[in-house]
């Protein structure tokens, strides 16, 4: 029996969110593009959807392959600049409401305390026989607050459903075809996992790596982690390969390494790379959308000067702390 | 190395030259995990598959829409311009110093597993507007690169705070991987506590690095003010 607040029931009432708004969209005439925006989030929301029914239909592997074919479609509308977006920007929506009081607070803050307390208090319970939350808690938790907000939001602000959809309309709008970026990109480090990309990538490290210079392969192990996350766009990716291919044998089988110190700073090294690659596009791009910067990579430009700075620091903080047992 | 061992690093070059020319990144990353699924000698219908595949496997990646309908009313209905009101109540608020505030609690948040903050339902609602009202109560109408210098700065104090704060949190999925990767090797006599605690001395050299950067913010806003103003 599935869980009342499942993962799968989230996805789909995104996908159901995104076909309403691909119907408002094709409405929307003061969006030149209309017709092929409205197409691409009807693609997305007709994968997010109907994934498990076409598993269930035709098998695994066609399933697979529809929603492939549908990722490449996604990819040339919005190559080929299919998506835009209609006249009506944040800014000027704003101005027509006069603010109302503190109240309006309430449904933001409502998010992260519904959140923890859900979390907190819902893991594993079960009424008949049902689970309430998913096994991924946090994740279910989250779409409990954002009922609770959502329905906060109604109150506060005595608003129709139609004219939610709408605004949820107007910032996708303002995202783009950013918003699914981040999918895009997890799908490309997948194939490099399938590929294998991570054991060549392995190997030029290693012909670099001289076997008995603590210096040069603790430097080489941080620039490793950072240059691999910025191709993977994930420190998490980067972090196995770039370990068992270097860190393990040579700092800690080799010369004796501390792994806790070792490690946990070696992910921080990735985690420099991701601040200044695109590929983390859910860090990097979808913001700088969602605030309508002029510059795409103007959030990667300000992150720049304190990923170098704390790149080097953390160098210097894994060669004096991870060996100062000996 | 072999022609075989550098055929599946293809698709790096692919992405680099992509954004290198600025092409639209949806089509340089199909193209590079098309190229790079191709040249190991999958069949093209493997590789759709595979496409497919990892794509549905990332749909936890869209989960932020869900709070785009509450965003999007709250704005409607002016939560941004009560957040501008509000913040001008306190005279001493100013961007740099706010940004350092929220990157302070940002950082604890995230290392003590609290799910506060993120770029839909904070930093756009609420942490830009703080940021605008204040700087424009200190120096008036803001220029366009003003706004795009705050906006950036709050987006990467965002990122900055949740990436050196969350490796300390033991239930979060930096620590459970590490632990997972050293069992795996066979190495099991590390606690997974100690792999967080080693995540402070890195934090704080975040939060003093990013810090100092911050001091420096308002002097910029100042200057791109003067600019605005002309000679």
């Amino acid at each position: 029996m599935s869980p009342l607040i499942s993962i799968d029931r989230i996805i789909h009432a995104i996908g159901f969110l995104l076909a309403l708004i691909a119907l408002i969209t094709i409405r929307d005439r003061s969006n030149p593009k209309r017709i092929t925006t409205a197409l691409f989030w009807a693609l997305m929301a007709g994968c997010l959807i109907f994934d498990r029914t076409m598993v269930d239909l035709w098998g695994v592997r066609i399933a697979h392959r529809i929603v492939g074919i549908v990722v490449v479609l996604l990819a040339l509308v919005a190559g080929l600049g299919g998506v835009g977006r209609g006249r009506l920007i944040s800014g000027e929506a704003e101005r027509c409401a006069e603010p109302r009081g503190n109240i309006l607070f309430l449904p933001m803050l409502a998010i992260p305390i519904v959140a923890v307390a859900c979390s907190l208090g819902l893991k594993g319970v079960s009424i008949g026989g049902i689970m309430l939350l998913d096994k991924q808690t946090s994740l279910a938790a989250l779409g409990v607050a954002v009922m609770v907000s959502l329905a906060l939001a109604f109150w506060v602000t005595r608003s129709t459903v139609l004219e939610a959809i709408r605004e949820s309309h107007r910032l996708l709008d303002a995202l783009g075809w950013a918003a699914i970026l981040p999918m895009m990109l997890a799908m490309l480090g997948g194939i490099f996992v399938a590929a294998k990309t991570g054991d060549s990538i392995k190997l030029l490290i290693l012909m670099l790596a001289p076997e008995h210079q603590r210096f040069v392969v603790v430097a080489l192990y941080c620039a490793g982690m950072a240059a691999f996350t910025m191709i993977m766009g994930n420190a998490f990716a980067a972090f196995p390969v770039m370990t068992a291919g270097l860190a393990l044998p040579i700092l800690v089988k080799g010369m004796g390494a501390n792994p806790a110190p070792l490690l946990a700073m070696g992910m921080y090294a990735g985690y420099c790379g991701t601040l200044v690659t695109p590929m983390a596009a859910n860090f990097n791009l979808v913001p700088a959308a969602l605030l309508e910067l002029r510059d795409r990579y103007g959030v990667i430009r300000v992150q720049v000067p304190t990923a170098t700075a704390m790149f080097f620091a953390n160098f210097l903080l894994m060669y004096l702390l991870a060996f100062s047992w000996h | 190395m072999t022609l075989a061992e550098l055929l599946p690093l293809i698709g790096v070059p692919i992405m680099v030259i992509g954004f290198v020319l600025r092409l639209n990144p949806m089509l340089v990353v199909t193209g590079a995990g098309i190229a790079t699924g191709l040249a190991v000698g999958m069949s093209p219908l493997d590789l759709l598959e595979l496409i497919g595949e990892k794509f549905l496997d990332a749909r936890l990646l869209v989960i932020f829409v869900l709070v785009l309908p509450i965003i999007g009313l709250m704005e409607r209905h002016g939560l941004r311009e009560r957040t501008r009101r509000w913040i001008v109540r306190f005279r001493g608020a100013s961007a740099g110093r706010i940004l350092i505030a929220y990157f302070i609690v940002r950082e604890i948040a995230a290392s003590i597993g609290l799910p506060v903050g993120g770029q839909v339902s904070t930093v756009r609602p609420l942490l830009v507007p703080m940021l605008e009202g204040a700087a424009t109560a200190h120096l008036g109408q803001l220029s366009d690169k003003s706004v795009n210098r705050i906006r950036a700065h709050a987006a990467a104090a965002e990122n900055i705070a949740q990436f050196f704060g969350e490796d300390i949190f033991i239930a979060y999925g930096a620590v459970l991987l590490i632990d997972a990767f050293l069992r795996e090797n066979g190495i099991v006599n590390v606690d997974p506590l100690t792999i967080g605690l080693w995540g402070i001395p890195p934090a704080i050299a975040g939060l003093v690095i990013h810090s100092i950067r911050l001091t420096r913010l308002n002097a910029a806003l100042a200057r791109d003010a003067d600019e605005e103003a002309g000679p």
